[in-house]
């Protein structure tokens, strides 16, 4: 298996033998903040042009096709427009809140963005709480939803933001609980060590029933803790115009846009770590011309595709059901989701201790 | 009928009555509601259903016609009343009390012709906004534009009802608060998703419940029943299109049909199938578009196109022979604008055939999906009682256990020899209203697999004088547009223009039904059942 | 300078003058290099990103449904990104009759429209009133009320003319120019300034 440290290594020590130590790390962390921006802003743009051809393919439409070839510019056309389009100062809202708002949002995905595990050798931090820290830095984007609904003094807004508070809370429980599932199953809270525990046998196949419950359940929570169908009420077009965000023009409506599909990025960034083995080729233990012959895909591509596809999983529930109602909402999380994951934690404790995983 | 008449004039020998099918009894102001509460609770009347007030301005005087149906013995009778009182301030006594959508249709007559009903807990304005000066459909209406001119200001708004009095014959007038003082009062339109157009609730919500609903229509009220009156018979026709644009073959057909019955001109049988053929198939169209937008105001926006593959598929049959996509001015005073286009009974035939298939996967995406089921059953409930007293005709009505359907009920055209089952469910909620209108396009299919093999041969259209007058007269019938039942009022002076035509769109009611439908349920459950109830907001407004 | 659309040969465009003489103005007045060419990227950016406000009022709303629809897909050209917000919006398709009530709502909408906003006046309702020009409740065009930048006549107008139409404001946005003299913000800015709404400033 190709192992990407080198690249690193060679870069720390090309770097080390130029400046003093204290300037390299300054450096490093300029550069990988700055690759992070590029990748982050590349894949939100490639993400919003996945799923508008994915929706139109679900509609009998062609999508975007005019601006580049097959159309894969238009997300670009966007973002160019965006950017200079003009940012609307209100009266009569609290200006401090409804300006830092989009940036919690954006900041929010961006840590969290840092501990995926990419690929073997290039995640950027890994300490043992890293999933934890995950789900802490990620709930830090519904302060921002919250904020901003809150600070543009639009009722609109403040139902949108309300909505959404009640629902995330709720939905990172279930969330918080498979994950823990999944944690007892490795052993560690580290995403690096998540990994590499999963070198035989990926956890949704070694954890059998009681992961493939964890998986549904993460599913589920994970597409609405990105707020999206069927559980986008708080910006529910049909019912509250454009949400929580409805009073946001030009870029910073544009970094809502952005961070919701970097979020559906994490999110199922996420469920490949923790299900389908993050960065790990596909292993079936005694196969090994097959092991060998996977190892020879790079491992980011393993990763970028396990998200894409998952990815596509939740675009699809999108496309397909219709809107829950707030009630509904909740009641799914407290009267089913919750208790399930909690009877689901148990049983994969059973497991561990009798030790009948594969 | 003569029994009718007869239980009339023994309970009021005053009353005057007038004309054998549709008879019309003219009675005093003071004595009007003892009659209305008669006709709705006498056992032999059962006049149970208002199907529209007829504000008229006769120059010397003004006054009401009301139009009342039975949902038990299935007659139709008008009863004349004569405002009191001087043009300044004419009056009438409300029959808000005993028939619920008289709040609104008083409304909007007192917005028309300015007569004030007295005892009618809702005397605002309907359309128009406060300051209008005048009104509108007086036949001395002062059409200066700066008397109204155009003003990009906002309207003056008013949290005020207004309400009148009748204290020892004098009118006195007094305010009432609409929402309560504390009440967080969103406002929903007219500018948004949900409202199907430019429709306006105040919405009074306590957290996600909503408390209160105050409808204001008029965002799109174009004035079509004054516009009428200036124009010759057949000049007014197309301005049944653009009421309700997807009962655009049903109201032409109306209003052609009432023309004919008053001119006194037969048409040929051929037209009266091409006519019926229309109109199942723009039904057919637009419960499509219906399930559409729904699913769309659900979430679920797939839906919309996958319905919309039907309603085009439909537009270009109707394109082929029609030559517009909408608005189409198909039917004419006579007959049909153009003979069929050639291979029209192919293209119909084509479309039959994948009805079903289509249908099947509607269900198999959002019927069955228990998302939806959620969403949809036991939201909103209407009941029977409920929707005759508040006039909801069409599937709307139908989905309550109300069978009014007026093709069954006051047949017309050649729908009384046509096999056919009228769809009622009895749950009354939106669940049975998407059901409802699911059903209806099977049923349509069926009308249009009868017809279609058998389109007899003759002219498409008999020949009519080109300047067309009627004889002095008053005409009234209804009919089934596709959201309900279509009341047309003609009213001619012997002259080549309507002396007053009034349109009783099915919409309306609609729109003022839904304060009452929705109150305790959630903010988002006000989207479920607006769009199930699936209103026009032209056709509403006019 | 000319102003070209992927795949549509210059001559089966030539056929709007006013484009045509905004392209010769523009090639008289000269244009710094590195100015010039940061305005084509950004005008690239712009012509090809224009998204509509969810807005209608009557029969055209339906048509401009069924432009979104499998069947005419305005998708392909990236504009089905239908915001309901007209902070988010680029342009308003006027598909309706604007009657005097909705005149305030609608003068409203257009001011929120965040910059550089355009409106296409859709169906002959939105261009003079239409049918109901002689009502006494009708708004005689939406010329008085905002500044229109794309005429589409029709009653309605069919889903290929509301295409037609849309790609002319492509094309008129593509001889805009960011950096100094925008040719139709000036006009904007003498309209609105002859059409004062009270208690809104710009």
């Amino acid at each position: 298996m190709q192992d990407f440290s080198f690249i690193t290594t060679w870069i720390d020590n090309s770097l080390r033998s130029l400046m003093p130590g204290w300037l390299t790390v300054t450096v490093e962390c300029l550069l990988i903040g700055v690759g992070l921006l590029l990748v982050y802003a590349l894949l939100a743009l490639f993400y919003i042009y996945y799923e508008r051809k994915l929706c139109a393919a679900f509609q009998c439409r062609l999508g975007p096709n005019r601006v580049g070839p097959w159309g894969l510019l238009q997300s670009f056309a966007d973002m160019f427009k965006m950017l200079i389009k003009e940012i609307i100062h209100l009266n009569h809202i609290d200006r401090f809140l409804f300006a830092l708002a989009p940036y919690l949002v954006i900041i929010a995905s961006m840590l969290a963005f840092a501990c995926l595990p990419w690929g073997n050798g290039i995640q950027v931090i890994d300490f043992n709480i890293g999933i934890f820290f995950l789900i802490a830095v990620s709930s830090i984007g519904v302060l921002g939803i919250l904020l901003a609904g809150w600070s543009s003094n639009n009722k609109f807004t403040l139902i949108g933001s309300l909505r959404s508070g009640a629902q995330m809370v709720s939905y990172e429980l279930s969330i918080g609980l498979s994950v823990i599932t999944m944690v007892c199953l490795a052993g560690t809270m580290s995403v690096e060590g998540i990994v590499a525990e999963q070198q035989d046998l990926w956890f949704i196949f070694k954890g059998h029933v009681p992961a493939i419950i964890a998986f549904v359940i993460y599913l589920i929570a994970g597409t609405a803790e990105t707020n999206r169908g069927p559980f986008d009420l708080p910006e529910a077009e049909s019912e509250l115009t454009a949400g929580y965000h409805t009073e946001y023009s030009g870029m910073h409506f544009g970094f809502f846009y952005l961070a919701e599909y970097l979020n559906l990025f994490i999110v199922s960034g996420v469920a490949a770590l923790l299900f389908f083995g993050g960065w790990m080729p596909l292993h079936i233990p005694g196969w090994d011309g097959f092991n060998h012959i996977m190892d020879y895909i790079p491992s980011v591509v393993w990763f970028i595709g396990k998200a894409i596809v998952l990815s596509f999983v939740i675009i699809w529930f999108k496309w397909t059901f219709p809107r829950l109602r707030i009630d509904q909402l909740l009641a799914l999380e407290w009267k089913y989701l919750l208790p399930i994951n909690l009877v689901n934690l148990v049983l994969m404790v059973l497991i561990i201790t009798f030790n009948w995983h594969f | 009928m003569a029994n009718i008449t007869d239980k009339i004039s023994k309970l009021f020998p005053q009353a005057v009555i007038e004309g054998d099918t549709n008879p019309v009894v003219t009675i005093s102001n003071e004595q009007w509601h003892d009659l209305a509460l008669a006709l709705r609770d006498d056992a032999d009347l059962k006049m149970d259903y208002l199907v529209t007030i007829v504000g008229m301005d006769w120059t010397e005087n003004l006054g009401c016609i009301y139009y009342l149906m039975s949902t038990t013995y299935n007659n139709i009778i008008g009863v004349k009343v004569l405002a009191q009182g001087d043009r300044a301030m004419p009056y009438i006594a409300s029959v808000a009390d005993v028939w619920n959508v008289a709040v609104t249709y008083e409304r909007e007559v007192y917005d028309f012709f300015g007569i004030v009903f007295i005892g009618n807990p809702d005397m605002r304005r309907l359309f128009l906004n406060i300051d209008w000066v005048g009104y509108p459909l007086r036949k001395d209406y002062d059409e200066n534009p700066a008397l109204n001119p155009i003003s990009t200001e906002s309207e003056r708004q008013t949290d005020f009802t207004d309400v009148y009095t009748l204290v020892d014959g004098k009118v006195e007038k007094h305010q009432e608060r609409i929402f309560e003082k504390e009440d967080f009062v969103v406002n929903i339109g007219p500018q948004h998703p949900a409202t199907h157009g430019v429709l306006r609730f105040r919405t009074a919500v306590d957290g996600e419940t909503i408390k209160k609903i105050d409808v204001y229509c008029g965002y799109i009220h174009r004035g079509i029943e004054k516009l009428c009156e200036s124009l010759s018979y057949p000049q007014t026709l197309h301005f049944m299109d653009r009421m309700d644009y997807f009962s655009a073959h049903n109201y032409h057909h109306a209003l052609c049909m009432l023309y004919e019955k008053a001119a006194g001109i037969e048409i040929s049988r051929r037209a009266q199938v091409i006519r019926v053929l229309m109109d199942e198939l723009s039904r057919i169209a637009s419960h499509c578009l219906f399930i559409g937008t729904y699913c769309m105001d659900l979430g679920a926006t797939t839906m919309l196109f996958y319905t919309l593959r039907v309603r085009e598929q439909i537009l270009d049959i109707m394109e082929k022979t029609c030559g517009a996509r909408m608005t189409f001015n198909y039917d004419c005073i006579g007959g049909v604008m153009q003979d069929l286009a050639s291979d029209f009974v192919e293209d119909v035939k084509a479309l039959l055939s994948v009805l079903p298939k289509n249908i099947k996967e509607y269900n198999e995406v959002f019927t069955g999906n228990v998302i939806a089921r959620n969403r949809m059953e036991g939201v909103g409930v209407l009941s029977r009682e409920d929707a005759i007293a508040y006039g909801i005709t069409g599937p709307s009505g139908r989905a309550s256990g109300w069978a009014c359907d007026m093709r069954k009920l006051q047949p017309y055209s050649i729908y009384a020899e046509l096999d056919f089952e009228e769809v009622v469910a009895t749950e009354g909620d939106s669940m049975a209203r998407f059901k409802c209108r699911l059903r209806e396009i099977e049923e349509s299919a069926k009308i249009i697999s009868q017809l279609i093999d058998n389109i007899p041969d003759g002219e498409y259209c008999v020949k009519v004088p080109k300047l067309i007058k009627l004889p002095a007269g008053s005409w009234f019938q209804v009919t089934e547009g596709c959201r309900g039942a279509f009341g047309l009022y003609l009213e001619s002076d012997g002259s080549a223009k309507p002396y007053r035509l009034k349109v009783a769109p099915p919409c309306l009611p609609q729109a003022c039904v839904v304060d009452h439908i929705t109150r305790g349920q959630k903010i988002a459950d006000l989207i479920t059942i607006g769009g199930s109830l699936d209103y026009i907001v032209p056709d509403i407004d006019r | 300078m000319e102003v070209t659309t992927k795949s549509m040969p210059y001559e089966a465009w030539k056929d709007n003058e006013y484009i045509e003489k905004l392209v010769n103005e523009l090639r008289e007045s000269g244009t710094n290099i590195v100015v010039g060419s940061l305005d084509k990227l950004i005008n690239w950016g712009r012509s090809n990103s224009i998204w509509p406000l969810t807005f209608a009022t009557s029969c055209c709303g339906i048509e401009f449904v069924s432009l979104g629809a499998a069947r005419f897909d305005m998708a392909r050209f990236g504009w089905e990104v239908a915001r309901s917000s007209p902070r988010q919006a680029d342009f308003m398709m006027v598909a309706g009759t604007i009657v005097n009530r909705m005149v305030p709502v609608f003068r409203r909408l257009y001011d929120q429209l965040a910059e550089p906003k355009y409106v296409i006046a859709c169906g002959s309702c939105a261009i003079s009133g239409g049918p109901f020009r002689k009502s006494y409740h009708v708004a005689k065009g939406i010329e008085d009320i905002v500044p229109v930048d794309v005429f589409v006549p029709g009653c309605p107008p069919r889903p290929e003319a509301m295409i037609y139409g849309i790609m002319q404001l492509s094309r008129k946005i593509k001889v805009e120019r960011f950096f100094g003299g925008v040719n139709r913000q000036e006009k904007q800015k003498e309209f609105l300034a002859a059409h004062p709404v009270e208690g809104v400033e710009d």
